[in-house]
């Protein structure tokens, strides 16, 4: 019997829920890791029994565990992000003075859609590592940080913290805030900025090269070149790999927001939840609306039922969104308010699978044969 | 080689797979704490990066180290412990804590 399986990362450990095809009814497992903060946990798409977690505090660090059944046992596996080279280089500091690199934790994994020993690590601060040993050694892409405009990268609110790892292999794609988006087409060795068509008014020079406080970039299988963007402001397209940028925002209530989310069967359709603005990080109105497309972009239509319309003034981080491939896509995201929604029907209707985790961070899900 | 009583912090106590306490042979004539960490390390791998940062090789910024009730921390590594709190970690009297700080929610 197919099962669904939703990996959510919180502020205080990882929670495992489980259910059906049918997607109504759902056991919950966690906290895994209690009491430490997640900020991500993805399952391979070569093994769906192997899940790998990012698991921090600032009291004793990163770690990353791995689990090879799907998430019922966990074990350590390996914490030693050191950046390559012995010296490695400075970035800007909010102040605008140099500041050495430093790693500071593990934001996003993205494990190989082809073998669950090989997987990558967004690392703040800018960097991507890969382990080709499930996890147990990381090796820097250096290229990445080391691009000509990396000593020019300044944080964000939330650090250099890169979110977005696309892989179409040899093609990778990263997003940094507050970098923008960059694209490697040999397996990251070297890479180049795309952000062509970015405007940014936080920034001294709205259509600079990098610099661009990109939240999310998403991409559909079936249409590898065509990228979708959620920006700090601004929801963006790209139709040619990033090498230009279009604004697709058309009549969404507030083109802020973190997530963005594409359709698993229908390449055009997109999923955004605005949020009222860069200061007042809840959604507008004080009403959790999903925005839906089909036309990939521009027009946005409100999903409701059954999401609160009234006294709402959750978030939904970057990281928070996941969408199933079955038949009838179910769609998925968490909030800072701890609840989990799910939507069996595409974003049609929606029920909360749970109501009270703490804050979420990241939601990913899969679907098990 | 001494045998020292180490006190871990109950998120340190699960990586460990360990109770409140675990027992690490320390090597050299006098005690140091980097003596004392690089042991609790090689014996519990899985605790390398989490009491000490691992490119500097500094205690991490919310771990204290106390034993004797006095606070070790700022201590510098590599000299050796006061000899009345050596003494007590050398018989076992006393233990090393290694302690996560009172520092937010």
């Amino acid at each position: 019997m197919t099962q669904v399986r939703v990996l959510a990362g919180t502020r205080k450990g990882a929670f495992v829920l489980t259910s059906d095809e049918r997607r109504e009814k759902w056991s919950v497992t966690g906290p895994h890791f209690g009491g430490w903060e997640v900020y991500h946990l993805k399952g391979s798409p070569a093994d769906p029994s192997r899940i790998y977690a990012s698991q921090n505090t600032g009291w004793f660090g990163q770690l990353i565990q791995r689990s090879d059944d799907g998430g019922l046992t966990w074990e350590p596996a390996g914490n030693d992000f050191s950046y390559a080279g012995g010296d490695p280089g400075t970035h800007l500091w909010y102040d605008g003075t140099p500041r050495p690199w430093e790693f500071k934790r593990v934001w996003h994994l993205e494990p190989s859609p082809t073998d669950p020993d090989t997987v990558y690590a967004g690392a703040e601060d800018a960097a991507l590592f890969k382990s080709a040993d499930g996890g147990a050694s990381w090796t820097e892409l250096a290229g990445l940080r080391t691009h000509p405009t990396g000593s020019s990268w300044q944080p964000g609110a939330g650090g250099l913290c890169p979110h977005t790892i696309i892989l179409q292999e040899p093609r990778i794609y990263v997003a940094i805030s507050a970098a923008g988006t960059l694209r490697s087409d040999d397996g990251g060795e070297t890479w180049r900025v795309i952000n062509r068509g970015l405007l940014s008014d936080g920034i001294p020079d709205p259509d600079a090269e990098a610099g661009h406080c990109v939240h999310h970039v998403e991409a559909h299988p079936a249409k590898p070149d065509t990228l979708f963007m959620q920006k700090h402001w601004d929801v963006m397209r790209s139709d040619d790999a990033g090498e230009n940028w279009y604004e697709i925002s058309g009549n969404l209530p507030s083109d802020f927001g973190f997530p963005i989310g594409v359709h698993p069967h229908e390449a055009e359709t997109l999923y955004v939840v605005p949020i009222t603005s860069d200061s007042l990080h809840y959604p507008p109105d004080g009403a959790l609306r999903v925005y839906r497309s089909r036309t990939g972009g521009n027009e946005w239509e409100p999903l409701t039922e059954g999401l609160p319309q009234r006294d709402c003034y959750v978030n939904v981080y970057r990281d928070a969104m996941s969408i199933d491939t079955l038949e009838s896509a179910g769609v998925y995201f968490g909030t800072t308010g701890g609840q989990v929604y799910a939507s069996p029907d595409s974003g049609d209707t929606w029920a909360p699978i749970v109501r009270d985790l703490p804050a979420v961070l990241s939601v990913e899900v899969q679907v098990l044969p | 080689m001494t045998d020292v009583r180490v006190v871990l912090p109950v998120h340190l106590r699960a990586l460990a797979k360990s109770g409140r306490e675990v027992v690490v042979a320390v090597p050299g004539a006098e005690l140091t704490q980097r003596a004392l960490l690089d042991a609790l390390e090689l014996a519990f791998p899985v605790l390398g990066g989490t009491i000490r940062d691992r490119g500097t090789g500094r205690r991490r910024a919310f771990v204290r180290f106390y034993a004797c009730e006095q606070d070790l921390s700022n201590e510098p590594p590599d000299e050796p412990l006061p000899p009345a709190v050596a003494a007590s970690l050398a018989s076992g009297a006393e233990p090393f804590l290694v302690v996560g700080a009172m520092a937010g929610g």
